[in-house]
C-alpha cells in the first residue's frame, strides 16, 4: 500500500508539470489568447482521459482480461459511418447543415442506441456471455466500417479530408460549446461510477464469484456496460476515436499499481491517461510541429506497446 | 435446511436434469457421486443459482431461492467452483475478505475482521496471508478460497469437485476440514466428489445420480454396497470393511 | 452426388456472372473483360474459403478467418509498406512484399492463439480483431504521412470490375496453394491438435504449420493484389458447409470450395444488378450478405 501511495504521488506531480509546461511552454507575445487556447485543450485531455480510464478498465474487468478495450466494440465504425454518411451527403456544405452541436448529439445518440441496441439483442435472446456480446458487436462494426469506406469511395477528394479529420482524434479543434456539457456528463457519471467500484472488485473474481457473494450478476454487468457506452460515446465524439489509447494506460497503469483495488487502479489511470496524452500532444504539437494527429502516434504506441503485451506474457 | 423439487434441465435436446425431488440434512456432509455427465455439477450450479433451471424449484429454509435477495442468500449459502484462476494482485488475506462482501461490502467491520482472522486460521493459511494469490501452489490457492468461503460463514457450503487437481495430501486435508466444518461449526455441506472413497470416509449421506435422475439417496452405509455401485456405475467394484470404514476397490 | 449439383450450380452461375449487365457482348469484351473477371472471382472464392478452413483447422476455431485473425490489414500493410518505399518496382516485388507480411502475422497470431486456447471459444477472434486493429492502426500512421489514406481504403475495398487481362494473373498464384491444401488438408487438423498431438502421431509440427501458413498468405496476398479484401468469406463459408454437411474434411472440402465460388459469383452478380449501370463493388455485397450470414450464425447457435 505504501509503493502505491507513493506512484500515486509521483502520477499527480507528473500531472501537475505536464499541465503546467504544455499550458505556460513557449507562450508568445499573445499569452491571453494562448492561454484560453491551451486551457481549452487541457480540459479536453482531462475529460477525455477520465472516460477513456474508467471505461476501458472497467471492460477489462468485466470481460476479464487485460487485451481488450471497449471501442473495439463497434462505437467507433458507428460514429465513422455517421461522419462519413453525413459528408457523403452534404459534401463541403457539412458544416452548415449541421452544427457541432447537431453533429455532436446525432454521434452520440448513435452510438448509445447502437450499444442498446447490442445489449437488448444479446440479453433478451437470453445469451448473457459477454464475448458473443463483444463479437456481435466487432462484426457489426467491420459492416459499418466496409459501408463507410464505399461511401468514402465515392467522396470527392477535397470533401473526404472533412472524414478523414474526423477518423483520427484530434484536440487542436475542440468545441468549447460541447466540453462543459461533456464534463457534466462526465462528473455525474464518476460519481455513479466511483460509488461502484466494490462491486467491479467483485466481478473481478469472475461470474461464480461474483453471484456466491451476492452480486446481481446480470443487473451489474448491464450497468456498468451501459456507462461504459455513455463514456466511450461521450469522448469519441468529442474528439475522435482514439483506439487504443485505453489499451496502453490500464496496462501500463497495472503495471505502476499492483493493486486489485479498483477506485485505486481507476483514479490512477485517469492520472496516467491525462499524463501520457498531454506529454503526447506536447510533443507532436511543439517540438516537432507534426501535423500527425496525436491519436495516430497513440495508436500507434498501444499498438506496439499491445503486441509487446502479447508476446511476453506466457499465458493469457 | 435446502430443498430440490422436481429439478430439471436439458441443453438442446439432451437431457441433463430429470425431475429430481432431494432433501439435503442440516449440519451433514452430502455427497454427489455418480458417472460423468450424471448431472452432479449441474444440479449443485442450480442449486446454488450459477445456473437458471428449465423447471421445479429450489428451497432454502422453506423460501423458494429466486424470492431471496441476492445479498441475503449469500449470508447463507455459498459455492466453491473448481476454475478460480484469477490473476489478480490479489493477498490471501484481502481475498478470504470478500467473503464478507454480503454483509459489509468494502467497509469491513470489527466483527468481519475477526470472521476474516478465524478463517484463516481454521484452514492454517497465517504464514501466507499476504502472499499473492497467483504465486500460490493449486493445493494453497485451493485453501485460500476455502477461507473465504468460511470467512462467508453461511449455513449451507456447495462445493463443487474440490479435490480435483489436489495430491492425495492435500485432498484428505481438505475433506477433513469440510468435516470439522460440519461437525464443530455444524455447517450443511453439499459436495460433488469423484472419488467414491473420499464419499465414503467422510460423508454422512450419498446421493447417487444416473442419467439425470436421482438413483438412490441414503446414508452412506447403505449406499456404499456393492449391488447399489455396480447399478450407480456400472462396473463391478467390490467393497471391504477396513477399521471399521468401508473401502472400495473398483480395479477388477 | 452434392458435388455434382454445386458443380452444375457453379456453372450456371459463371455463365450469368459472364454475360450479366451490359447489352452488346463481343467476343473481344468477353475474352478481355469477361472471362478473367469470371476466373478471379471463382478463384477468390475457392481461395478464400479454402483459406478460412486451413486456418480454422490450424487454431481449432470455427471463428478464425483471414478477417479475424488480422491476415486482410497485414496484406494491406504489406501493399503500403510498398508503395511508400519502392513505388515503381513491379507486380512481383509488390506481391512478395504482401506475402510476406501475411506470412510473419500469421506466425505472430498462431502464437497468441496458442497461449489463449483454452479460453472461451469466441476470445480468440476477439484477439484476432484487436490484433488486425493494431496492424491497421500501424498501416495508417504511415497513410496519413504519406496523405494517402483515401487511396489506401480504395485498393483494399474488394472489386473486380477493374479486371482485365493482363492485370489479374497474379491470381493464379492461389492455385497451387489451394491444391497443396487438398493434399494436406487432414494434416492440419491433426497440427491444430497441439504440438505434441501431432509429434505423437509423427507429424512434423513446424513444417505442416508452416506449409499451411504459407499456403493461406500466398492465397490472401494474391486475391487482395489482384481484387482488394474480400471479408467474412472464410468465415462464413466453412462454417455454413459444415453445419450442413458436418465436419469431415475429405469429403466437405470440395464443397467448401465451391460453395465459396457460388457465394462470391452470387455476391458479384448482385453488386453489378442492384445499382445498374453502375456498380457496387463486390467488398460491400459481401460485407452486408456475410454479417448478416455470420450474425445468425453465432445467435443462433447454442
Amino acid at each position: 500500500m505504501k509503493g502505491i501511495k507513493k506512484n500515486f504521488l509521483i502520477t499527480v506531480l507528473l500531472l501537475l508539470a505536464a499541465v503546467t509546461l504544455y499550458l505556460f511552454y513557449n507562450m508568445g507575445s499573445n499569452w491571453e489568447f494562448a492561454l484560453r487556447l491551451r486551457g481549452v485543450k487541457v480540459a479536453a485531455i482531462i475529460v477525455v482521459s477520465c472516460c477513456v480510464a474508467y471505461s476501458s478498465v472497467a471492460f477489462q474487468t468485466l470481460t476479464n482480461n487485460r487485451i481488450l478495450t471497449p471501442s473495439i466494440m463497434g462505437f467507433e465504425s458507428v460514429y465513422l459511418l455517421i461522419q462519413t454518411l453525413i459528408v457523403f451527403m452534404y459534401g463541403d456544405l457539412t458544416f452548415q447543415v449541421l452544427s457541432g452541436w447537431g453533429n455532436f448529439l446525432l454521434s452520440v445518440l448513435g452510438m448509445i442506441g447502437f450499444a442498446f441496441l447490442l445489449y437488448i439483442l444479446i440479453y433478451k435472446k437470453g445469451k448473457d456471455n459477454l464475448y458473443l456480446l463483444l463479437l456481435v458487436g466487432i462484426i457489426l462494426g467491420t459492416l459499418f466500417n466496409s459501408l463507410s469506406s464505399f461511401m468514402q469511395l465515392l467522396i470527392d477528394p477535397s470533401d473526404y479530408f472533412i472524414v478523414q479529420g474526423k477518423m483520427f482524434a484530434t484536440f487542436n479543434k475542440i468545441n468549447r460549446d460541447l466540453l462543459w456539457p461533456s464534463a457534466g456528463v462526465l462528473v455525474i457519471l464518476l460519481v455513479v461510477g466511483f460509488r461502484t467500484t466494490k462491486y467491479l472488485d467483485v466481478l473481478a473474481l469472475g461470474r461464480d464469484q461474483a453471484i456466491n457473494l451476492g452480486l446481481n450478476y446480470n443487473r451489474a454487468v448491464q450497468l456498468f456496460l451501459v456507462i461504459i457506452a455513455i463514456l466511450v460515446s461521450v469522448s469519441t465524439a468529442l474528439v475522435g476515436p482514439i483506439t487504443f489509447l485505453g489499451l496502453l494506460v490500464t496496462n501500463l497503469t497495472y503495471e505502476l499499481f499492483k493493486t486489485h483495488r479498483h477506485d485505486v487502479i481507476i483514479a490512477a489511470c485517469c492520472l496516467v491517461t491525462a499524463v501520457t496524452l498531454l506529454s503526447g500532444q506536447f510533443v507532436m504539437e511543439r517540438l516537432f510541429h507534426l501535423s500527425i494527429p496525436v491519436s495516430a502516434i497513440i495508436n500507434l504506441v498501444g499498438g506496439l506497446y499491445f503486441m509487446f503485451l502479447l508476446l511476453r506474457v506466457r499465458k493469457l | 435446511m435446502i430443498e430440490v423439487k422436481d429439478i430439471s434441465k436439458h441443453y438442446g435436446r439432451k437431457v441433463v436434469l430429470d425431475g429430481v425431488d432431494l432433501q439435503f440434512p442440516i449440519g451433514k456432509i452430502t455427497s454427489l457421486i455418480g458417472s460423468n455427465g450424471a448431472g452432479k455439477s449441474t444440479l449443485l450450479s442450480i442449486v446454488s443459482r450459477l445456473l437458471a433451471q428449465d423447471g421445479g424449484v429450489v428451497m432454502v429454509d422453506g423460501k423458494n431461492v429466486t424470492d431471496y435477495k441476492n445479498k441475503v442468500l449469500a449470508q447463507r449459502l455459498s459455492i466453491l467452483k473448481q476454475s478460480n484462476h484469477v490473476r489478480l494482485k490479489l493477498t490471501v488475506r484481502e481475498l478470504v475478505s470478500f467473503g464478507r462482501f454480503p454483509y459489509s461490502q468494502d467497509k469491513l467491520t470489527d466483527e468481519d475482521n475477526e470472521k476474516v482472522d478465524r478463517a484463516i486460521h481454521f484452514l492454517d493459511l497465517e504464514d501466507i496471508k499476504d502472499a499473492y494469490i497467483d504465486e500460490l501452489s493449486g493445493g494453497q490457492k485451493q485453501r485460500a478460497y476455502m477461507a473465504m468461503v468460511v470467512a462467508q460463514d453461511t449455513d449451507y457450503v456447495l462445493l463443487d469437485e474440490p479435490l480435483n487437481n489436489l495430491d492425495m495430501k492435500h485432498s484428505v486435508q481438505t475433506m477433513k476440514t469440510l468435516r470439522r466444518l460440519a461437525d464443530e461449526w455444524k455447517k450443511t455441506i453439499i459436495i460433488v466428489l469423484h472419488d467414491i472413497n473420499f464419499a465414503s470416509h467422510y460423508s454422512d449421506y450419498i446421493v447417487a445420480l444416473k442419467d439425470g435422475k436421482v438413483k438412490y439417496c441414503d446414508t452412506t452405509d447403505n449406499i456404499i454396497n456393492e449391488k447399489v455401485l455396480e447399478d450407480v456405475f456400472d462396473i463391478k467394484i467390490s467393497v471391504t470393511e477396513f477399521n471399521s470404514k468401508k473401502v472400495c476397490n473398483y480395479f477388477m | 452426388m452434392r458435388t455434382l449439383i454445386l458443380t452444375l450450380v457453379l456453372l450456371v452461375c459463371a455463365v450469368v456472372s459472364l454475360f450479366v449487365g451490359v447489352a452488346d457482348i463481343s467476343m473481344a469484351l468477353i475474352s478481355i473483360s469477361r472471362i478473367p473477371r469470371t476466373v478471379a472471382l471463382i478463384l477468390a472464392g475457392v481461395g478464400m474459403s479454402i483459406s478460412g478452413v486451413i486456418m480454422q483447422q490450424m487454431t481449432q476455431n470455427k471463428f478464425v478467418a483471414p478477417t479475424t485473425a488480422g491476415t486482410l490489414e497485414a496484406a494491406k500493410m504489406g501493399l503500403l509498406i510498398f508503395l511508400i518505399f519502392i513505388p515503381t518496382a513491379g507486380a512481383a516485388l509488390k506481391m512478395l512484399f504482401a506475402f510476406l507480411f501475411t506470412f510473419i502475422a500469421s506466425l505472430i497470431f498462431l502464437a497468441i492463439v496458442r497461449k489463449i486456447r483454452y479460453r472461451n471459444v469466441v476470445f480468440v477472434p476477439l484477439v484476432g480483431l484487436m490484433f488486425g486493429g493494431i496492424i491497421g492502426s500501424i498501416s495508417t500512421f504511415f497513410a496519413v504521412r504519406m496523405n494517402i489514406v483515401q487511396d489506401t481504403n480504395a485498393w483494399m475495398m474488394g472489386d473486380f470490375s477493374g479486371i482485365l487481362q493482363g492485370r489479374y494473373e497474379l491470381i493464379y498464384l492461389s492455385l497451387p496453394a489451394i491444391i497443396i491444401t487438398y493434399l494436406y488438408a487432414n494434416k492440419f487438423t491433426v497440427v491444430g491438435m497441439g504440438e505434441d498431438f501431432s509429434r505423437n502421431l509423427g507429424l512434423n509440427y513446424r513444417a505442416i504449420m508452416n506449409i499451411g501458413l504459407f499456403c493461406v498468405s500466398l492465397t490472401v496476398s494474391a486475391v487482395v493484389i489482384t481484387a482488394g479484401a474480400i471479408p467474412f468469406l472464410g468465415l462464413i463459408v466453412p462454417n455454413v458447409v459444415s453445419l450442413l454437411f458436418g465436419d469431415n474434411l475429405k469429403k466437405t472440402l470440395p464443397l467448401v470450395a465451391l460453395s465459396g465460388a457460388i457465394f462470391l459469383l452470387l455476391c458479384d452478380i448482385v453488386g453489378r444488378i442492384v445499382i445498374y449501370p453502375y456498380e457496387v463493388p463486390i467488398g460491400v455485397t459481401v460485407s452486408i450478405i456475410g454479417a448478416i450470414i455470420f450474425l445468425i450464425l453465432i445467435i443462433r447457435k447454442r
